[in-house]
């Protein structure tokens, strides 16, 4: 079943009149004579669950927004896919960026949203020129602007680029970043769908969150719901990269098992090496070994009943050869790069966690300090703003935890003499 | 301090981005880019300029360009190599691309060669875990690299002097190599 990816790698999908050829914006013109309480009925009923990392169900989302006020609402597609391990959304950008606007133009008639604004992570520089060119198509064929799709109805989007910061991912972080601020989190409540882009009602959705629903405006969000498990409904996206035969891409019915998934889509183990463990959502969760990898499922319920998250669906596979510690301190190493210096326990905490990984992998660090790299993390867990000190600590402990051998290896002792 | 003097095409296309969005404050980050289009880098005379366009105090410009990866307060080689180390990268050989760089380049990070052609720096993911090990020249990705490779990309580069940026100013990525 694949409901995102049936037109990709078919060439100048990126074109409008390719993509209206394959029956692309029939959604967004059937969704413009549908009242919009009908639209969010129907993705509530599709069950579909944000697909940025956290997984919280859209409809329930657009829900939050209050009724009957006059501030305007906005509309922002997140395309900051910065989290170490994902690049889905790259590929529906650059491959598809209409069925992403067809997908956005259906959410601001559901929320009644004038001004919708991408942003996209600066890095993604050609993802943003297909971006920017098939917003111009969009406008001249009536479908962007004033009166779309010959209706009363009118929409502006805006490219808005960042400039290289994970932390814009969060989704306050990321409209301080569009008010042109510094990209740090703001306390909440008050939740975006009530104060968010100036202080108006804001709804924030990953990019493949939105392309999903011209689908589910064709087909119906019952039909939507049949699709996965009963509670992870539809298809996700698993950008996979590390020591498999074949990264890449694949669309997967949430529920496919993952051992199954890694051996037929990715063809195995690169090299003929042996599976050692998989981090299945993204570099922010719980590292999972290769023996709890067994009758395990790729959807939100059975990753986290496992310990860990299913996450953005960016799944690093490591093989028997690598060091698990020098994992961790890459990672830590990103994160204490990547904080944005906000709250203190992050900011310190991350930095030192990373020295002492650093430490451990030199062969310098000793029990002290693996012992301190667990007190430092209870320190940050909980302790901030964001999620990012939870998003830092759960892998470093889950690393500890499933493999300690390594890290005890690692322990410099000093050695003693017996005359 | 007087601010830095921009050309009337910046400037237009700064106001163009200005009339799209409900607030000027939130074309910061895009003045930034155009600027640093420009110069290169953004001096202190350069995100003045911006403060004076947006009507914002100094400091509020200052803070987000030195917030940003992407914003630069000194000089780069025209050809500026951002190589991917975080993890994906790292266990398909980014290690190994570090070592040739050095010894190609003979530089240390963010050092200029001598004739103003190269520079280069270690960053974090840049999404193309599935393709890497992955690295930025300008703006342009290069992927599935290997030390070879990226000896031959070198190569090119000095022969061909492609454009590889992102220009703010046109909407546009440069050709890349032939």
């Amino acid at each position: 079943m694949k409901i995102l990816t049936t037109n990709i790698k078919l060439s100048n999908q990126s074109d409008i009149h390719i993509y209206e050829s394959r029956g692309g914006y029939k959604s967004a013109a059937k969704a413009m004579n549908l009242p919009a309480e009908t639209i969010v009925e129907e993705v509530k009923a599709s069950g579909l669950r944000g697909r940025g990392g956290a997984g919280f169900p859209t409809g329930i989302k657009w829900g939050f927004v209050p009724k009957n006020q006059d501030l305007p609402t906005y509309l922002v597609m997140n395309a900051d896919e910065s989290e170490p391990g994902t690049f889905k959304d790259k590929l529906l950008l650059e491959q598809d960026p209409h069925l992403c606007l067809e997908g956005l133009i259906i959410a601001a008639k559901a929320l009644n949203v004038h001004l919708a604004i991408i942003y996209i992570r600066g890095e993604y520089a050609y993802g943003a020129t297909v971006m920017q060119k098939a917003i111009k198509q969009a406008y001249l064929a009536g479908y962007l602007g004033e009166k779309i799709f010959k209706s009363k109805y009118a929409l502006d989007v805006i490219l808005h680029r960042g400039a290289g910061a994970y932390i814009c991912g969060e989704e306050t972080a990321l409209l301080n970043s569009i008010e042109g601020k510094r990209g740090q989190p703001r306390l909440k409540p008050p939740f975006p769908a009530v104060s968010g882009l100036y202080g108006c009602p804001t709804i924030i959705n990953n990019v493949e969150t939105l392309a999903n629903l011209p689908w589910i405006i064709e087909h119906s969000g019952s039909s939507y719901a049949k699709i996965g498990t009963a509670k992870s409904t539809g298809t996700k996206l698993i950008s996979v990269s590390g020591n498999v035969s074949q990264p890449g891409v694949y669309e997967v019915e949430l529920g496919y098992p993952v051992l199954d998934f890694i051996q037929n889509e990715c063809r195995g183990i690169a090299n003929g090496k042996k599976l050692k463990a998989v981090i299945p959502g993204g570099s922010s969760v719980a590292v999972l070994r290769a023996d709890e990898l067994n009758n395990l499922k790729l959807d939100y319920e059975s990753l986290l009943a496992a310990g860990s998250m299913l996450g953005s669906g960016g799944m690093i596979v490591l093989d028997e050869t690598i060091d698990m510690v020098e994992v961790c301190a890459n990672l830590q190493n990103f994160y204490a790069y990547e904080s944005c210096g906000q709250c203190t326990p992050c900011r310190e905490g991350g930095h030192w966690v990373e020295k002492l990984c650093r430490k451990l992998v030199n062969g310098t660090g000793t029990r002290k300090d693996l012992d301190l790299v667990q007190s430092v993390c209870s320190g940050i867990a909980g302790k901030t703003i964001c999620p990012f000190g939870d998003a830092l600590v759960s892998p470093t402990l889950s690393f500890i935890k499933k493999f300690p051998e390594e890290f005890e290896k690692k322990i410099f002792r000093i050695k003693t003499y017996v005359r | 301090m007087i601010s830095e003097q921009i050309s009337e095409q910046t400037e237009k296309k700064l106001k163009e981005i200005i009339a799209q969005y409900p607030d000027p404050k939130s074309t910061v980050i895009a003045a930034l880019y155009l600027v640093q289009e420009e110069k290169g880098y953004l001096s202190n005379e350069a995100m003045l300029w911006v403060a004076e366009k947006l009507d914002l105090p100094a400091v509020r410009v200052k803070e987000v360009a030195t917030f940003y990866s992407m914003f630069r307060q000194q000089a780069v080689g025209k050809y500026h190599i951002q190589l991917c180390r975080t993890l994906s990268c790292m266990v398909t050989g980014s290690k190994a691309l570090l070592e040739k760089i050095k010894t190609r380049l003979k530089l240390r990070p963010h050092e200029v060669s001598a004739d103003g052609m190269w520079s280069y720096e270690e960053v974090e993911c840049l999404g193309s875990c599935g393709s890497g090990p992955a690295m930025l020249i300008n703006d342009t990705l290069f992927e599935h690299l290997t030390p070879e490779k990226l000896n031959n990309i070198i190569n090119r580069i000095e022969a061909e002097q492609p454009d590889l940026s992102y220009s703010t100013l046109k909407e546009t990525l440069g050709q890349g190599l032939k």
